[in-house]
């Protein structure tokens, strides 16, 4: 099916970003839809459009709307997560630079739908150039009457509050952003109760991604079987790929689901300089990595499960053969140190010690049987710790083993800047083609 | 550098964001914004206000601070800079945008020029990695960096010339991106580019080669 422009389509026209123009090409009609149905027949679409939330998990949004209890005499909450931390991940921020009413009105669709008439979205706090084009989308909408009171006079009032973190990758966890919205440290909170029963302010409450949310219009607009006809039956629909790394032309690709990343990568103009891919990991530093023989696979949550990782983010990192995969790695286990948050003792303290031992990797003095540890450490993190950072943590080393052993081997004698020279590896490098 | 004080007013607009909330403690992190801009860092004074305007102990208040990275508790310079050096940006040349930087201003990780112009800090993954290497100033983005821009950025900003960033406005200083991350809007949203060419790419090649979303009932 190929890409499948619907939040990127109008991405090329001036102040794309503006109410103007997002109501040009029907902004807000799948509201005034919406708001003529039920709660329940909009839970009923989305459900029936098998949407699955776009941050990471898969989790199928309808579903997810319907577990909220009804007439319990509780507020309800929904959350917007836009918290996009995950090391590959940035698909999120220019959704929301380019393209914020989509996201504004899945937020009032939603709201609606699980009788929620207060919002929130959490934006991570080191964007303001998005969270600038989120506020003035707000602004716009309540201008318009299309948030606040009464809103086209179906009795249905929404107040949504832009909200800001503070620069912490766990505050993304569902919980963890929970307690931070409510003015806490960022710490994920035991499950169950999960958030559907009990979560803002012990209520109600339903998380969401934001490029989930910013889908939603068009399949009220367009309707389930419409965004079913793209993709596969476990997973319809389009998504925003963001393909990065050592490709020609690195970018946002809105693609059916089931797109096959050589398909994305020939899109994206195929590897500079010619080179050949080395390694590659299709969503986010928490999945595990492939290589070029899986470059066929299907961009489906099943189809990259069988093949040993996930979808996760959708968001392609792609490493050409200059690459050190020892580095790589030794670095993304610094971010997991550096974010974990501290609460259980698995995450913190064998992220400590897995760093420390990689450096030694780093600069060809590792032991060949910390290869051992390491990998003891990371069973002891993984399905042992509070929340999935944990099992995040522990996920890039044993990857990269799978495929890559040989070059943890070497790196017990030679320094990985001396294998694969960082001049090589960077883009605007001037030192030698090969 | 003398840290400023903290005057009615300011609690007036701390107040202002507490009353957006249900529940007013949920405005902490967007009043420790406010503090930063003020202050240039959250200091024991910023804490205790904070402390005050929601009825939290400063322990409480202090508590929270330290948890998030973007809060300092030592005075930043007029301009914060910072490197992504997660794996994707290091690797295509984060690494050596860092060494430039330190070299060029003779100052390491959370510190500070003596002439309290510049602030820098090794950041984490910027959800930018499709204009690696990245950059920020003030949390503005400076995309797909290399060392010769970054001299210039640098020389640009010690002499006060106009520097755009890619996605974001015009630099002026952190104390203003942290008035806006705070919650009040700088009304500057038609002063940043429209889609970049990485934003753009899948759209150009969809449109090269014929490709569409399915037509459906609604039209968008
Ligand atoms: C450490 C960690 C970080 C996460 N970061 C994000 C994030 O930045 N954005 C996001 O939408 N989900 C993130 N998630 C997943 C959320 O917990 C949650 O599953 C998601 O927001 C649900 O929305 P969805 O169903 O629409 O995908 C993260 C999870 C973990 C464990
Ligand atoms: S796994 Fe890590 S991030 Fe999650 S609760 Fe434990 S220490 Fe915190
Ligand atoms: S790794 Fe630098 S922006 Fe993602």
């Amino acid at each position: 099916m190929g890409l499948t422009p619907v939040l990127t389509a109008h991405w090329d026209e001036p102040k794309s970003f503006d109410i103007e123009n997002y109501q040009k090409h029907a902004g807000y009609v799948a509201l005034t839809n919406s708001l003529k149905m039920t709660p329940d027949e909009v839970i009923g679409v989305v459900k029936d459009s098998g949407l699955r939330g776009r941050g990471g998990a898969g989790f199928p949004t309808g579903l997810k709307w319907s577990f909220v209890p009804q007439n319990d005499g509780k507020p309800h909450y929904l959350v917007v997560n836009a918290d996009e931390s995950e090391p590959g991940a940035c698909k999120d921020i220019p959704l929301m630079l380019a393209n914020p009413h989509s996201l504004v009105e899945g937020v009032a669709i939603a709201a609606y739908a699980i009788r929620a008439n207060h919002a929130f979205i959490y934006i991570r706090g080191e964007v303001p150039h998005a969270i600038r084009r989120v506020m003035n989308a707000v602004e716009q909408a309540y201008a318009q009457g299309l948030l606040g009171k009464n809103i086209k006079n179906s009795g249905f009032d929404l107040d949504v509050v832009v909200h800001t973190g503070a620069g912490a990758y766990i505050c993304g966890e569902e919980t963890a952003l929970l307690d931070s919205l409510e003015g806490r440290r960022g710490q994920p909170r035991l499950k169950p109760p999960f958030p559907a029963v009990a979560g803002l302010y012990a209520s109600p409450t339903v998380v969401n991604n934001a490029e989930t949310l910013a889908s939603v219009p068009s399949i009220i607009l367009n309707g389930a079987d419409w965004f079913k006809s793209m993709g596969t039956e476990k997973s319809p629909g389009f998504k925003l790929f963001a393909v990065s790394g050592h490709v020609k032309r690195p970018g946002i690709y809105e693609a059916a689901l089931g797109t096959p990343m050589s398909e994305l990568l020939d899109y994206a103009g195929g590897m500079k300089q010619g080179r050949d891919l080395k390694f590659w990991i299709p969503g986010g530093s928490s999945v595990p990595m492939l290589t070029p023989e899986h470059i066929d696979i299907p961009m489906t949550y099943e189809d990259l499960a069988a093949a040993g990782t996930m979808l996760g983010t959708g968001t392609p990192m792609m490493f050409d053969k200059t690459t050190s995969v020892v580095k790589a790695v030794s670095r993304w286990l610094e971010f997991y140190k550096h974010e974990s948050c501290g609460k259980c003792t698995p995450c913190r303290e064998g992220t400590y010690w897995i760093t420390g031992v990689l450096e030694k990797f780093e600069h060809g003095v590792g032991k060949e049987h910390e290869l051992e540890l390491i990998n003891d450490i990371c069973g002891q993190i993984a399905g042992r710790s509070f929340c999935a950072l944990g099992d995040a943590a522990a996920t890039p080393f044993p990857g990269a083993m799978k495929y890559f052993a040989s070059e943890f081997e070497e790196a017990t004698r030679k320094p990985v800047d001396v294998s694969f020279p960082p001049e090589r590896t960077k883009i605007f490098s001037t030192v030698g083609v090969m | 550098m003398s840290v400023k004080e903290i005057t009615a007013e300011h609690i007036e607009e701390l107040e202002v964001l507490a009353a957006k909330y249900p529940v007013r403690r949920s405005a902490l992190l967007p009043m420790l914004h406010y503090v930063q801009s003020v202050q240039g860092m959250v200091s024991p004074k910023g804490i205790q206000t904070c402390a005050t305007v929601l009825d939290l102990t400063p322990a409480e208040v202090a508590a929270v601070a330290t948890f998030y990275t973007m809060f300092k508790r030592f005075p930043m310079g007029k301009h914060h800079i910072g490197v992504c050096i997660n794996t994707l940006c290091a690797l295509l040349g984060g690494d050596d945008l860092w060494k430039e930087l330190t070299e060029t201003l003779g100052i390491g990780h959370d510190e500070t020029t003596s002439d309290s112009m510049f602030t820098i800090e090794r950041i984490e993954c910027q959800a930018a990695c499709t204009v690696a290497p990245v950059m920020t100033v003030n949390w503005e983005f400076m995309d797909s960096m290399d060392p010769a821009k970054l001299k210039e950025l640098i020389e640009k900003l010690k002499t006060g010339a106009p520097v755009q960033s890619t996605r974001g406005t015009l630099i002026t200083s952190i104390s203003d991106s942290e008035r806006l991350l705070a919650g009040f809007n700088d009304g500057k949203v038609n002063d940043s580019p429209d889609a970049d060419d990485s934003m753009l790419a899948g759209l150009r090649v969809a449109k090269e080669r014929n490709m569409t979303a399915p037509i459906g009932k609604g039209v968008r």
